[in-house]
């Protein structure tokens, strides 16, 4: 369980939010409203450990998380604005390098099955930089198929993705809670996900 | 412990692979160093005294440049693409890690120079014994200076203009190593022992391994705030 008391962040000297508080259970989602510039990203990126609340706790399972530091690590997986792949290489050897930072070394027939899933069969061994930008996308979200983590993190998911993709997406998602896994998004474009919760920073 | 020479393994494969891919950033670090310790020789003339005397200086002077041109993509290329940031919530040593990217930056830019300097130093008359020194000092002295790069180019990251701080912050301390590397093959050409310089410079690159890698990941934790 994720569990934020009191929270306060500020960029520079402007303060986006503060006494923020939320719960996430097993099989919850919750979605972050606000304009841009609310501070979702921000918000996130706390929630992650990249930046340092000005007040507030972040608890994962009764323990703040800056106590559990990797332990933490080991149970949330972050997709964030950048796609965290490497133009050179090729969608396949992306995904297993992913894989192996998590601790969870993937063979090669588990990341192409993944990879097919996320619709990019036959693109599995090509460099990523000959790809398009939804494809790009689909690469970084194949993560979500093969990191056993319980806390997703994720920071605009659906951008540059077409509807059949985000259709794909939202049966991973709806899979993920099934599973008593937890979500935390945001997204300006509709997602249909049974049971989002929102939040909203303004 | 398997599990962290694994992260080792993992991320020196990468970036070695990344490097295989992109071969011009490692021949432009490496035709640099080849292209500076030319121009000496051409320079100052065919006055071999004075080339043999100079050798050992301008071969560390220009290892030292030429490693700080490619420290700038230590973790740059990374911090653009995303790579960084997933490196930061692995859930494993981001120490380990760090010692991977430090190790593959030295066998990708620090080790071709080692191997090349056999080929320079016949430009300056270096005798045998005097190569086989400046070598020895180079392959203990150029991972010191990847690893102290290191520590400057996570300080530096995402930084307009970080290429030239990173240099100014970095060369100071790499002084020492220049110093002992040089001092090394004087030595020798001055029939004295080498064994105090060497054994310095290898004291230098144990303490390097031991607190650089930790330091570089509390350097790369500010940065990415």
């Amino acid at each position: 369980m994720l569990e934020v008391s009191n929270l306060a962040c500020s960029r520079g000297d402007h303060r986006l939010f503060s006494g923020l508080n939320l719960e996430l259970h097993p099989g919850q989602i919750m979605q972050i409203l606000g304009a841009n510039g609310s501070g979702k990203t921000s918000l996130l990126r706390t929630l992650c450990g990249f930046i340092q609340p000005d007040e507030g706790k972040i608890a994962w399972e009764g323990s703040d998380v800056r106590d559990l530091g990797e332990d933490y690590f080991a149970e949330m997986m972050y997709l964030g604005h950048l796609n965290a792949i490497k133009d050179e290489l090729s969608a396949l050897e992306n995904l297993r390098i992913s894989a192996g930072l998590s601790g969870l070394p993937l063979n090669e027939a588990d990341a192409i099955a993944a990879l097919r899933r996320m619709g990019l069969k036959g693109r599995e061994r090509l460099p990523v930089k000959v790809l398009s930008q939804g494809q790009q996308r689909r690469v970084a979200l194949a993560r979500l198929l093969v990191i056993k983590a319980r806390l997703w993190i994720l920071d605009e998911p659906l951008t540059a993705l077409d509807v059949n993709a985000v259709a794909l997406i939202e049966g991973v998602l709806a899979e993920h809670l099934a599973g008593q896994g937890m979500v935390i998004f945001t997204t300006h474009q509709p997602l249909n996900v049974a049971g989002v919760r929102s939040l909203s920073l303004s | 412990m398997k599990n962290l020479f694994g992260l080792l393994l993992l991320i020196v494969r990468r970036d070695l692979l990344l490097a295989m891919r992109r071969r011009a950033d490692v021949l432009t670090t490496l035709i640099f160093f080849v292209m500076v310790v030319s121009l000496f020789p051409l320079g100052v003339g065919p006055e071999t005294d004075m080339l043999r005397k100079m050798a050992p200086g301008v071969l560390w002077v220009a290892a030292l440049l030429a490693s700080m041109l490619s420290l700038g993509r230590l973790f740059s290329a990374d911090y653009l693409d995303g790579t960084l940031e997933q490196m930061l919530l692995a859930p494993q040593s981001l120490s380990v890690l760090v010692l991977g990217k430090m190790a593959s930056h030295w066998m990708v830019s620090g080790l071709p120079l080692v191997l090349m300097t056999p080929v320079l130093g016949l430009q300056f008359d270096m005798s045998v014994q005097a190569i086989g020194v400046l070598m020895l000092g180079l392959l203990l002295g150029t991972p010191i200076l990847s690893m102290i790069g290191a520590i400057g180019a996570a300080l530096t990251l995402g930084l307009r203009g970080g290429g030239v701080l990173l240099s100014l912050l970095v060369l100071p301390l790499c002084i020492p190593v220049l110093i002992f590397g040089t001092g090394a093959v004087q030595a020798v050409t001055s029939g004295l022992s080498i064994s105090s310089h060497l054994s310095l410079l290898g004291a230098l690159l144990v303490l390097a391994v031991a607190f650089t890698p930790w330091v570089t990941a509390q350097a790369l934790r500010i940065s990415m705030e």
